[in-house]
This record gives structure tokens, C-alpha cells and sequence, in this order.
């Protein structure tokens, strides 16, 4: 069996901050990282290889090249192949459009039988290139993944939901996109690491995948920035001073004032 | 933070070494092993996972079959937040290890260097005697053969892991008359008869990993523990201790560099007379003179590792990284305590445990003293 | 709209390299060179001091898109029961209607959930289109998306609103995809363009570091998610009543490619951020899991409920369920206590539209202090019960 697992380099988004006069981005030295939920797909995809060796686990993933790196990470966790989708063409595509791209990838892949995916990248964070990949290869999707079972050509899953979660059988091939309560991403190891530089990366561009540069990138993208800005700051409020005694009664009184107790 | 010694693939290697440094070695985790004096065990068992225990040795014998520099990295990154982790880093990859890759034949690298690289078993390094420390010519623990067997009489001190090892590669005189030349090493079986441990030591710092003497009573060695012939020990111990260099330099850039985060980071956030202390000039200058020395201390270390892997002569370079790297760190730690003022001196914030730490640095493994003999020898030889 | 650098006029200063949150933009022989990671988001525009970058429209022939009316809001129920976020969405729909000029319409899946449309209207809803099949009784998405795509095809809204809820967010991709169109995901703010009349929409992106308006020009319908909690409900008007659309629907054996097997609730409280009046949230400064009871004893007293940052789930401290913030729950509650909550940017993204926020923490350089409005700095488990102290000193009402 064959599993690819989607992944993406994204910003760390926790290291970013805002400069507060001038409202910018502060984006020096901010590293970049494999998107936390894809490392819990991934980490779904290793343990299946762990439990049945005959297990083939393959990662790809749509962007610079640059995002080799990750790869090279994702080869050091244990994955056994990486494709990179790499084109300037690609560039500039929203979720419909790289949905199409990715779609256009998977299938170039020889023999794969399940996809997993992360929910939701932490720098765009709309959870939507998933399920639109899946539609896109007309296979059947399963999203808020926390756990699964492999049967014989289907799957069983739970589905998070926002007060429980739903039991869901699920025939292969298919797509689920995994949320973190799915597992603990194991480290690389030292040895992996060396071995993952002996490796190769497939690299494809839109030739490869035989996709016209109409179909993918901005020029298909439906949705466009219009603008983009820093969230506003609010005002500094105000810091109580004295005993903490003196600091609670403060702020009770204000409480008070403003008839909110 | 490009540096010229490294590539790519060492950078992801010393990720792995900060993800893993920062997630598994937490406050909570350091304070318990400062106050039990114990390290956990399943933190050693996911660093064998991660491959720290044998970094530099090939892949057939069970290692990762990474380089010098990969080492000086994940010491580096495990160092700069907790000390007495990279002793546990550094034992299977230098010390311990070191002898046996250097001298072991295929049936004792099997036997001893396999389970102790994928972390099954842990080897203590056992050279100094109460007489005997800088000076290893005059080891007074004795090796006399008897039919196949060696007996061993002797008293090992300051021996770090040695109550928590399964065995240890001890360095005796087979022939009293020779001096260096008399010396051989064995691996000794921790729990055979006639072997034993002192009380632990109650040490200053990197507390976590006990320390103590190891008694040999008659202990019996069959001679397939010898490692090499019989008068190469001075030669093994010295060139172990080459390398082991390598791992103290490593470890000293690293708290050196926790040091200096922490500075930073309290210098920022202290304020007094109404500003952060690090807008005032005689901490600004304390910072920057910090920062610069640790740089310079850190391509001293990287050059030796890449002149190892590079297959060139890195016995000045390992002296030079040892010497410089380890007085520095301790001068770091110093002025980030100072600049912590107060709150320096008590054990709420981490300074306090960085400054004791890496005080033996400066000692073990070739005292400062000795690695400037090592330096001025080679100068002053021709 | 692209983004491009006018080669006379770049002067290989760099500003924009840096200000460009997704490392698109690299310098070739000193001139920037916009790459394949740019989103158009137009950073760079701003902080070139050359005038040097420009967005341009590409041109693209205008596809007829008369054939299209009215705002669609899917009225996602479970259970019977209409999910908050529907009538959150009735609100909107109806301020985003009366400015487009058509009329706001609810579309509903289920069986035998023929009441609901009552509700609807009542909310605001015109039309309700409702697709009554066994087969929808529980979501699947196959089967919803099946239904609402046929009736988008049929009807052709303009707007179809969804909410950012676990189905609304697998829903909404499918339905994108099968319509071709774009989707924009948890959008905190919807306007109307006055000229094109088309939806502008106003979302988080970056970790809630970056906000940017979304246009979908010349697809349609023009499809966003909503954050629960985010919009204000429509006020319910009893006796309103309007007209209900049946949607033919029906299933072969393939359509629906998953089956739901169990469904379990978690025996977990449950935990309604959205609603509450009053949250004292805790994070990291806690130091402990047990930190949580002090902070239940200050919501008690005051009749609100807990949550937490990240950090503190992450910790394994708590239940997700109480997160608040940008991977969490957004909340605007009258009262927003932060308790050891250093403020990143993340947990600011879900509670900073909070009444009035009070941060206890040690640090004082807390960044949770610049979005306070009232700031303590102390031990929080002194600040705590002093606070209770002085609660239990008011008269009884």
C-alpha cells in the first residue's frame, strides 16, 4: 500500500510579530517549518509503515524550491519518496487553484492508494486545499481526522466534531485531513537525516504534470487580495499600581462603574 | 546563521537537536533531575531514538554514520539548555565509546559498542586514580595476568556515569615497570565480583549523572576484554581523550550560548531608574563582549570538528577549542549572572544551575592547563 | 491582480524583501524579482519608497454574471436544532442584501425538519430552500454537497454564506470546487463594494498577523465561511413568514461514499465560549494544570466560564475545546480576564473584540498589556483572590 501525505512549508507563524510603530511585519529570522498538522499526517502515515513494513509512505508538496528542506525533513522522519511541485506558474494560487495543481501531482504518482493531509495550514489557516484536492480526484474525503484504522479497502475513522466526534467508514482510495489530537510527530534521527541527503527529490513542473499555466497559479485563481493589512492596535489601557489588595479594589470599582457586575 | 564549516544537511541536524532540547528537556524536567540528582530514563531512551548516542560511528556498527561536526552540534543545541544532558550526549559518542571504535576488535564493538550507541547499555570511562589525574603515566591500578585471565587491583576516582554503568573500560598496568608503555586498557563487567562502586560525589554542578569511584578487588578480566595489546592503553586514553576534547568544547559553546540568551532576554525585560537595563552602557558592553567571544570561542570548535572530518590533524585545534571555549563559557556565565544581579544568585531563575554547570569545564577531560601544555608543546617542539 | 516591480524604477533598496510576509520577493542583479510564493497581498506596494511595485489588473474578460441573485445562508442544523452561527448568518446575510438590493435566502438539508423554515423566516429568511431526503438527515459530505449544488445550479445565488464549523468547513471547499468559484475561509467582516456590488471579505491570514480583504470578481457565486460567534444574530421577528422552496433531491447508491457509523458526545462539559458573558482565560503563568480551579472560582462568582491560550492546551492542561484564539474559539465576551497569558498575537486574534479586557501577569512587558485595557501586574494567585475579596464586599443586588 501506498499513502501520500500532503505537506507544506509554511512561515512559523507563533515567531512572527508586529513592529508597534510602525504596524509592519517583523518576519527577520522567522524559520520555517513543515505545517504542524501535516507532521500529524505524516506521523499517521509512519506508524502505518511501522506496523506493516510493506507500507510505502510519499510526501508531497507545491512551492519554492526551497521547501526542499522540508522535504528532506519529512525523508528523515522516515517517509520513503518526495515530489516537489515547483513552477513559477504555480505562484500566486489561491486554494481552488492550488487545489488543481496538487490534484494534477497526486495523480502523476505511481500506485497511491490513501492520501492524508493536514487540516489546515498555520499561515492561511483555511482547512480548504484538502477537501478541494479530494473533490478534484473525485475520491471521497474525510476532514477533522483524530484517528484511524486501516481495514481492506476502506478505512474507519473518527471525525472531530465540536462536541464529540462521528465513526465514519470510509471506502480507499480516499483523502483525510488529520488534526493534531491524532498523534505525537516523532524527532528525525541523526542516521535518517544523513540518509534523507542520499536521496532524491522528484521535482515537476507544469509540463510534468501536464497542466496548462491557464489552469493553475493566479491565472486561476477565482479569488484575489484585494488589500492587506495590519490588524489595529488598540490603545494601551491602563496599569493599576499599589498592594494587590489595593489593585483588586481598583478594579472592582471599575467594575462596578461601568455596571458590568 | 550561515556558517562556512556546515552544510544543509548539518543545519537539520541541529534542528533536530534544538526541537528535541526544547521540547523534552523542559523547566519542569531539569528542576526535578537537580532535586532527585537523577536523569530520567525515558528522556535517554528517546535521545537513542533520535540517534545521539552515536553520532560519528558508522552505520554497520550501529551508529548514524554522521560526521564531527554533526556531533559538535547536537552537543551544542542539548548543552545550551541543559549541561548534564549533553554528558549523557557526549559519554557513548566520546568517551565510552571512543576506546572501543579506536582499539575494539569486531567481536567487542559488537559486544560493547553496539548496545551502547543504541543506548541498551551505558560504559564509563575510567583513567584518573586519586594519584593519577593529569598525569595518566602514573596509574597505579594494576593488570596481572593469570592463564587466561587478567586479575585487576586498583581504585578508579571522579568516574562520571560509573554507578549507572554496565561496564567500564578501566586503564591498568600490566607491566609496573614501563610507565606509559605499561599501560593497557579493559572493559571491565560492572557487576562481575570484585568490582564495585564508592559513594556517589557530591558534586557543584551537572548534577543528574553520578560521579564516583570505582573499586577493583581481585577483579577477574578474561583477556578477550583487553582492548589492543598490552601496552596501548596510554596510546587509546590519550587519543580518546583527543577527540573527547572535541564534545567538552561543544558543550561549553552551548551553555555559553544559553547563557547569553538568558542575558539578553533579562536585560530586556529588567528595568530599573524607569528603562531596561540594556539601554544602559555597562551592560550593553558586558553583552556585546559576551556575544563576540562566544563567537569567536564557536569557530574555534567548528574548525577542529571540520579538520576531524576532513581527515586533517585537529590535535591543536581540538587543545585550542577545549582551552578557549571552556574558560570563556565560564566568563559568559559569570557576567549573565552578574547582569541578573540578585535573581542570579537564587535557583527560580536557570542561571544559577548554568553557572555551576559548566565549571568542571575547565577541567575534566584535560584541564586548561594541560590542553595550554598540549598547545605550547606542539609550538615549542620543532 | 498581479504583482510587479517597475524595473526603471526599483533601486534594489530591499525594503520590500522584508516587508513581504511569504518570502516571495528575491533580488537578481539588484532589482527585486517577484516570485511563485506571492499572493498578491501587496505589502510590497506599500513599503517600496519608489513607487517601484504596483498591483495591476490582469484584464480578464468579465464573465456575464447576471444570471445571479440573492444571498444565500446555509442553515446548517443538527439534530433538528438550528446551529447559533445560522442565525449569526441571517444577520449578516440581511445588512449584506440590503446592499446588494436582492433578496437574503436560507438553504436547509434534513429530514423532517420542515419546522425549521418557520424559524428562517422569522430570522429574516425570504425564501427557504429546503432539501428533505433520509439520506440528509446527518451530514455526509457527499450527500449535502450534492444537494446544494444542484440547487446552486438551479437558483444561482450571488453570496452563499456558510458557517466555519466543523461541517460548514468541510462543506464549503466541496461546494467551491464543484461550482468553480472561490471560497473564502473565516471571514470576520463582509461588505458589499458599492461600484461592483460585488463581496469584499475580511479575514485573518498569517497567525492572525496579517488581515486581508479577499475579492472573488468574476466567479460566482461568491462563496465565504463565517466564524461562529463573530456576526451579530438577526432579531427574531415572530409571525414573519416567507416563501418555502421544496429542493427535488435524490440519491444513488454511489453518491454518498462515506457512512457514519457511530456518533459520540463527549461526555466533556460542554463548553459554550461563544455565549458566555464573562471569561477568565488562563495560560502558561498558571504554571499548573490545578491553576484552572482558582480561575473557575473567579468565573463562578462573576457567572462565566474559563478558556485558555494555546500554550496552555498544548500543555495538556486543559481541553481544546476552551481555546481561544486564532486555532480556537473566537469570543467577545462584556469581560475577558488574560491570567498568565502572555498575549501572542494568535490568542489576541480571538478575544481582542472582548467588552473590556483585564490582564493579571507577572511580567509587565507582557504583550497582553498593549490590548488591555485594564492591566495588573502581580502574582495572579494573590491578584485572584484578592479580586474575590473585594467581589464578595458589594451589596447584594
Amino acid at each position: 500500500m501506498k499513502i501520500l501525505v500532503c505537506v507544506k512549508q509554511v512561515p512559523d507563524t507563533n515567531e512572527v510579530k508586529i513592529d508597534p510603530v510602525k504596524g509592519t511585519l517583523i518576519r527577520d529570522g522567522v524559520p520555517s517549518i513543515l505545517n504542524p498538522d501535516d507532521a500529524n499526517a505524516l506521523e499517521a502515515a509512519l506508524q502505518l509503515k511501522d506496523k506493516d513494513s510493506s507500507v510505502q509512505v510519499a510526501v508531497l508538496t507545491m512551492g519554492p524550491p526551497q521547501a526542499n528542506y522540508m522535504l528532506r525533513e519529512c525523508l528523515a522522519m522516515g517517509a520513503d519518496e518526495a515530489y516537489l511541485l515547483s513552477d513559477r506558474a504555480f505562484g500566486g494560487a489561491d486554494t481552488c487553484a492550488t487545489s488543481t495543481t496538487i490534484a494534477a501531482g497526486i495523480k502523476k504518482v505511481p500506485g497511491v492508494d490513501v492520501i492524508f493531509a493536514g487540516r489546515q495550514a498555520i499561515d492561511g489557516d483555511t482547512a480548504q486545499v484538502g477537501p478541494q484536492v479530494a473533490q478534484r480526484l473525485g475520491v471521497p474525503v474525510v476532514t477533522y481526522v483524530q484517528d484511524i484504522q486501516m481495514g481492506d479497502g476502506k478505512v474507519t475513522v473518527q471525525r472531530q466534531m465540536e462536541d464529540g466526534y462521528e465513526v465514519i467508514e470510509v471506502k480507499t482510495p480516499c483523502l483525510l485531513t488529520c488534526v493534531k489530537e491524532l498523534n505525537d510527530p516523532r524527532y528525525m534521527s541523526v542516521g535518517a537525516i544523513v540518509d534523507a541527503y542520499k536521496k532524491d527529490i522528484t521535482m515537476w513542473n507544469h509540463v510534468d504534470v501536464a497542466l496548462d499555466p491557464a489552469d493553475c497559479g493566479l491565472n486561476a485563481s477565482p479569488t484575489q487580495v484585494f488589500r492587506s493589512f495590519t490588524p489595529p492596535q488598540k490603545g494601551k489601557g491602563e496599569m493599576l499600581s499599589g498592594t494587590v489588595s489595593e489593585m483588586a479594589g481598583a478594579l472592582v470599582g471599575k467594575l462596578v462603574e461601568k455596571h458590568l457586575v | 546563521m550561515a556558517e562556512a564549516f556546515f552544510t544543509e544537511q548539518h543545519e537539520l541536524i541541529r534542528k533536530l537537536a534544538r526541537d528535541f532540547a526544547e521540547k523534552e528537556l523542559t523547566k519542569e524536567v531539569l528542576d526535578q533531575v537537580e532535586e532527585t540528582e537523577e536523569f530520567p530514563e525515558e528522556i535517554l531512551t528517546k535521545m537513542a531514538k533520535a540517534g545521539f548516542f552515536g553520532i560519528k560511528i558508522p552505520k554497520e556498527l550501529g551508529g548514524q554514520g554522521a560526521d564531527a561536526r554533526s556531533y559538535v552540534l547536537v552537543m551544542e543545541e542539548i548543552a545550551r539548555v541543559s549541561g548534564v544532558a549533553s554528558i549523557y550526549v557526549s559519554s557513548p559518542n566520546s568517551l565510552s565509546g571512543g576506546p572501543l571504535l579506536l582499539a575494539g576488535n569486531d567481536e567487542q564493538k559488537e559486544k560493547y559498542l553496539r548496545p551502547v550507541v543504541t543506548g541498551q547499555k551505558k560504559l564509563a570511562f575510567a583513567l584518573t586514580e586519586p594519584g593519577a589525574g593529569s598525569d595518566a603515566g602514573s596509574v597505579a591500578t594494576v593488570a596481572k595476568k593469570e592463564g587466561d585471565h587478567y586479575v585487576l587491583n586498583g581504585r578508579k576516582c571522579f568516574i562520571t556515569m560509573a554507578p549507572l554503568s554496565d561496564y567500564a573500560v578501566v586503564f591498568a598496568k600490566t607491566d609496573v615497570t614501563k610507565g606509559n608503555r605499561g599501560l593497557s586498557a579493559f572493559v571491565v563487567d560492572m557487576h562481575a565480583p570484585g568490582v564495585s562502586c564508592g559513594k556517589p560525589e557530591n558534586k557543584m554542578g551537572v548534577i543528574g549523572c553520578a560521579t564516583s569511584d570505582i573499586i577493583l578487588d581481585n577483579a577477574i578480566v578474561p583477556e578477550c576484554d583487553r582492548l589492543g595489546e598490552e601496552g596501548d592503553g596510554f596510546k587509546i586514553a590519550m587519543q580518546t581523550l583527543n577527540t573527547g576534547r572535541l564534545g567538552v568544547s561543544a558543550q561549553s559553546i552551548g551553555v555559553a550560548q544559553g547563557c547569553l540568551d538568558e542575558a539578553v532576554k533579562y536585560a530586556k525585560e529588567r528595568k530599573q531608574f524607569g528603562r531596561p537595563i540594556g539601554s544602559f552602557q555597562a551592560i550593553s558592553f558586558m553583552i556585546a563582549e559576551m556575544a563576540t567571544k562566544l563567537e569567536a570561542a564557536k569557530q574555534l570548535v567548528y574548525k577542529a570538528a571540520y579538520l576531524m572530518d576532513t581527515k586533517q590533524d585537529a590535535t591543536l585545534n581540538a587543545s585550542m577549542a577545549k582551552y578557549y571555549a571552556s574558560e570563556v563559557c565560564n566568563e559568559i556565565a559569570q557576567k549573565a549572572v552578574q547582569i541578573h544581579g540578585g535573581y542570579g544568585f537564587i535557583k527560580d531563575y536557570k542561571i544559577e544551575r548554568m553557572f555551576r554547570d559548566c565549571r568542571v569545564f575547565t577541567i575534566y577531560e584535560g584541564t586548561s592547563q594541560v590542553q595550554q601544555m598540549v598547545i605550547g608543546g606542539k609550538l615549542l617542539k620543532k | 491582480m498581479a504583482v510587479v516591480v517597475i524595473k526603471e524604477k526599483c533601486k534594489g533598496c530591499t525594503k520590500c524583501v522584508k516587508s513581504c510576509p511569504f518570502t516571495a520577493i528575491t533580488m537578481e542583479e539588484k532589482k527585486a524579482m517577484i516570485g511563485g510564493a506571492c499572493t498578491g497581498c501587496g505589502q510590497c506596494v506599500d513599503a517600496c519608497p519608489f513607487g517601484a511595485i504596483e498591483k495591476t489588473d490582469d484584464g480578464k474578460e468579465a464573465a456575464d454574471l447576471s444570471a445571479y441573485h440573492g444571498v444565500w445562508v446555509f442553515a446548517e442544523q443538527r439534530e433538528g436544532k438550528l446551529m447559533q452561527v445560522a442565525i449569526e448568518l441571517l444577520g449578516e446575510g440581511r445588512k449584506l442584501a440590503q446592499a446588494v438590493g436582492c433578496e437574503l435566502c436560507a438553504v436547509l438539508c434534513g429530514s423532517g425538519v420542515e419546522g425549521l423554515a418557520g424559524e428562517l423566516f422569522e430570522y429574516g429568511a425570504d425564501k427557504v430552500y429546503y432539501a428533505d431526503a433520509p439520506e440528509l438527515k446527518q451530514y455526509t459530505t457527499d450527500a449535502y454537497t450534492k444537494a446544494i449544488y444542484e440547487a446552486i445550479t438551479t437558483y444561482k445565488p450571488e453570496i452563499v454564506l456558510l458557517g466555519a464549523t466543523h461541517i460548514g468547513r468541510d462543506l464549503g471547499p466541496c461546494l467551491a470546487v464543484k461550482c468553480n468559484t472561490g471560497l473564502t475561509a473565516d471571514c470576520t467582516k463582509l461588505e458589499i463594494n458599492p461600484e461592483t456590488k460585488g463581496i469584499m471579505q475580511t479575514r485573518p491570514a498569517f497567525g492572525g498577523n496579517l488581515m486581508a480583504t479577499i475579492v472573488c470578481p468574476n466567479h460566482r457565486p461568491q462563496m465565504s465561511t463565517v466564524r461562529p460567534g463573530v456576526m451579530e444574530k438577526a432579531e427574531r421577528q415572530a409571525g414573519r413568514t416567507g416563501e418555502l422552496v421544496k429542493l427535488s433531491v435524490s440519491f444513488a447508491e454511489d453518491d454518498i461514499r462515506t457512512k457514519v457509523l457511530e456518533v459520540v458526545k463527549s461526555a466533556k462539559e460542554m463548553v459554550s465560549l461563544t455565549d458566555a458573558s464573562v471569561i477568565v482565560s488562563g495560560g502558561m503563568g498558571l504554571g499548573k494544570p490545578e491553576g484552572f480551579d482558582v480561575l473557575k472560582q473567579l468565573a463562578a462568582k462573576l457567572g462565566g466560564t474559563i478558556a485558555a491560550s494555546r500554550a496552555a492546551v498544548d500543555a495538556g492542561w486543559i481541553d481544546h475545546a476552551y481555546q481561544v484564539g486564532q486555532t480556537g474559539t473566537t469570543v467577545k465576551p462584556k469581560i475577558y480576564f488574560a491570567c498568565g497569558i502572555s498575549g501572542a498575537i494568535q490568542h489576541a486574534a480571538g478575544m481582542q473584540d472582548s467588552g473590556l479586557i483585564v490582564a493579571i501577569n507577572t511580567n509587565e512587558n507582557a504583550p497582553i498589556f498593549d490590548i488591555a485595557d485594564i492591566g495588573i501586574v502581580g502574582d495572579l494567585y494573590k491578584v485572584i483572590p484578592a479580586i474575590m475579596e473585594e467581589l464578595d464586599k458589594l451589596p447584594e443586588k
